[in-house]
């Protein structure tokens, strides 16, 4: 079969293997060489790929919900969407949650996702209390921070190669609507936005959509939302089906710096310099792209990559300036952009957030973008930065082990357990972890 | 309110448990053979409804014990959703008669057996709702798949003489006529990735008959339509395709 990843690239031929009981994992492992699970698919780049896929979409089962402390223990392969629907009519959200509830709770840990409310709750994995893990040789581990600690620290981020997540104990928190009250600033430039994100720092969400055409003076032009849970007004879960679908991939020429930069002016423009106590859904305010069941193929069937950089803060306003500029001047354009002040980064080998300012773009594959990133990437890793696995699809080695120094520990321990010779992905192997 | 689930296992069914638990908040029996797959099932209805489910063993080809499973059940259900079934290899089943008879007895002796039982005990009580499983494979013969199809068809004449029967005793009985799922009966097969239907949209439709007494629905919908042409191409051209 053939499978891919949200970029739509690369596409490659896979045997896939499906199962319900621990049992059948443990067969099939005993004799596969090697493998990567695969749930949703919303990875952007080549992380769950591999020749040989171990699909958890079939792991679906909540196995337990204390409805006082707001705890669920689900299957790996139970989607956010899931969580979200059975227990937001009970009072419950998700601690964390990234900016599609289209992915797998295994997923989630596999990533250390991170969300809006970064800077106040850090990764989705600060919220998991514990999960089970099966190991190369069958054998099914349970694992927080006080068992296997190693473990837990490898697996959460650790993009699933240390085994196949099978359950995931999840702390949820208490809201009392499933409405947020946001508040939305349009910020002229790069320095108006950063003194916004950290004025702003008290409140729980924030995230700004930057337009990566604007130049000179410009440069940084964006819109910042910032939202807390509202008080009052019901708790409906919401609505099951994406309103819209993209039924088929775009023609490529659909997306090219013009149509880009309209957009990027309307959007602009269309939210008001200021705008406070706006109340909106938790659909509108944490999913607004699963409103549109399977965006991705807006760019074409060549597929796209998103890159996903962080920088420390105190380097974050000359680094990111310098990075807008490279991308504003190469017109390589970008749909997408989205900028956010992380917190502090926790102790997981390969999590992504650290303090400072991340920034997220989608590039459609075209030629030249390759070599062109690869600039991006330089100018990143000078300013101690890294990037995000979860959407990369074509950095080099040196650039993780650079922007990752724990990387030798993880590395250890995959080598220790075993790991190397049973789970890998096609990053992976590109990366040599 | 309290449902009975024959088969529990299967995909389709968990899909129904799921949406009666949710919509009716009625506690449930799932009845299975893999007992640790049901305990799984088990945990996921009450963690996600707040409902009580039981898993209790059932084998539907172990005739004999299909009385003493019913008696054990108490309180006894208020209706019953049939949905076991295998669906078995059409090749191996025509080599070799061992296949074709777990083909047809998983599939229909073993319902005729269990809903003799509680059809019994529902018109006794005067009350109580069957819901079976069957398939639109059993609407007509086709070279593919004519072994499972039979069976199938065979518990859909024999629904709708249940129906008949019991309609008398104001007990409804609905014949499901599924098309292609993506379940794990089907997972090995390559099928039309335009006809195929998650089991949560089946569950769905399901439910939603059952609210209206509806007596035989096809889900999804157009499989309606197209069994209607297949039932109605004259034999002598329908030998001659490959279906």
């Amino acid at each position: 079969m053939e499978i891919t990843g949200w970029g739509n690239y690369p596409v490659i031929q896979a045997d896939g293997f499906s199962f319900e009981t621990t049992d059948q994992l443990n067969h099939f492992l005993k004799k596969t060489d090697t493998c990567i699970a695969y749930g949703m698919g919303r990875s952007y780049g080549d992380s769950a790929l591999n020749h040989r896929v171990v699909f958890s979409r079939r792991l679906d089962k909540i196995l337990d919900f204390d409805s006082k402390q707001g705890v669920v223990t689900c299957e790996s392969g139970v989607t956010l969407a899931d969580i979200i629907n059975t227990y937001l009519p009970g009072g419950w959200f998700l601690t964390v949650t990234p900016g599609t509830k289209f992915i797998t709770a295994g997923g989630a840990v596999a990533s250390d996702v991170h969300g809006k409310n970064h800077h106040k709750a850090g990764c989705f994995c600060e919220s998991v209390i514990c999960f089970d893990i099966m190991l190369p040789d069958g054998s099914i581990v349970a694992c927080n921070r006080e068992n296997n600690p190693d473990l837990f620290r490898a697996t959460c981020g650790g993009m699933g190669l240390t085994g196949i997540i099978l359950t995931v104990t999840l702390k949820l928190q208490p809201v009392k609507s499933s409405n947020i009250r946001e508040t939305i600033m349009r910020c002229q430039n790069l320095d108006v936005v950063f003194d916004l994100f950290e004025r702003y720092e008290s409140t729980t969400y924030s995230v700004a959509w930057i337009d990566c055409q604007a130049k000179g003076e410009n440069i940084g032009r964006s819109v910042l939302m910032v939202g807390e849970h509202a008080d009052s007004g019901n708790l409906a879960p919401p609505a099951v089906k994406p309103s819209i679908s993209i039924p088929f991939n775009f023609p490529g020429f659909c997306l090219n710096r013009y149509s880009i930069s309209v957009f990027n002016h309307l959007y602009f423009r269309k939210n008001p310099g200021y705008e406070s106590g706006r109340i909106v859904s938790l659909d509108t305010f944490f999913y607004p792209l699963d409103a549109i069941d399977m965006w991705n193929r807006i760019y074409g069937k060549n597929g796209f990559t998103q890159y996903q950089l962080v920088l420390p803060k105190a380097a974050s306003l000359k680094g990111l300036r310098a990075i807008l500029e490279k991308i504003a001047s190469a017109g390589m354009g970008s749909f997408l952009a989205v900028l956010k002040l992380f917190g502090r980064e926790n102790d997981n080998y390969l999590s992504f957030p650290m303090e400072g300012y991340t920034l997220a773009l989608d590039f459609k594959m075209q030629p030249g973008l390759f070599p062109f990133l690869d600039i991006l990437d330089a100018i990143v890793l000078d300013h101690g930065g890294r990037l995000y696995l979860t959407k990369d699809v074509r950095m080099k080695r040196d650039v993780f082990i650079n922007g990752y120094p724990r990387w030798k520990e993880f590395e250890r321990l995959r080598t220790q357990e075993h790991m190397k010779d049973k789970f890998n992905s096609l990053q992976s192997i590109r990366l040599e972890i | 309110m309290k449902l009975l689930i024959l088969g529990a296992n299967s995909d389709v069914a968990h899909a129904i448990s799921k949406k009666f638990a949710k919509e009716k908040k009625c506690d449930l029996y799932l009845a299975s053979r893999d007992m640790a797959l049901l305990e799984k099932k088990t945990r996921d209805i009450k963690a996600r409804y707040d409902v009580d489910a039981t898993a209790v063993s059932f084998d539907a080809v172990d005739y004999s014990s299909h009385k003493d499973f019913y008696e054990r059940l108490d309180p006894k259900p208020d209706g019953v959703i049939l949905a076991f079934g295998y669906l078995g290899d059409q090749i191996k089943a025509q080599e070799k008669f061992s296949e074709a008879k777990t083909v047809i007895e998983s599939n229909y002796m073993g319902a005729v057996s269990i809903l003799e039982i509680i059809a019994g005990d529902f018109e006794k009580r005067g009350s109580g709702f069957i819901i079976g499983i069957s398939s639109v494979a059993g609407d007509r013969g086709r070279q593919s798949n004519y072994i499972y199809g039979s069976a199938k068809g065979a518990v859909s004449l024999y629904l709708g003489g249940l129906r008949n029967r019991l309609s008398k005793k104001n007990i409804h009985v609905m014949t499901v006529l599924p098309g292609f799922m993506r379940t794990k009966m089907t997972q090995n097969l390559e099928l039309p990735e335009k006809l195929m239907a998650e089991p949560d949209e089946a569950a769905e439709d399901i439910y939603r008959a059952y609210k209206k007494k509806r007596n035989i629905i096809y889900t999804k919908w157009f499989w309606k339509y197209i069994m209607l042409i297949i039932r109605n191409i004259p034999e002598p051209i329908f030998k001659r395709m490959s279906m």
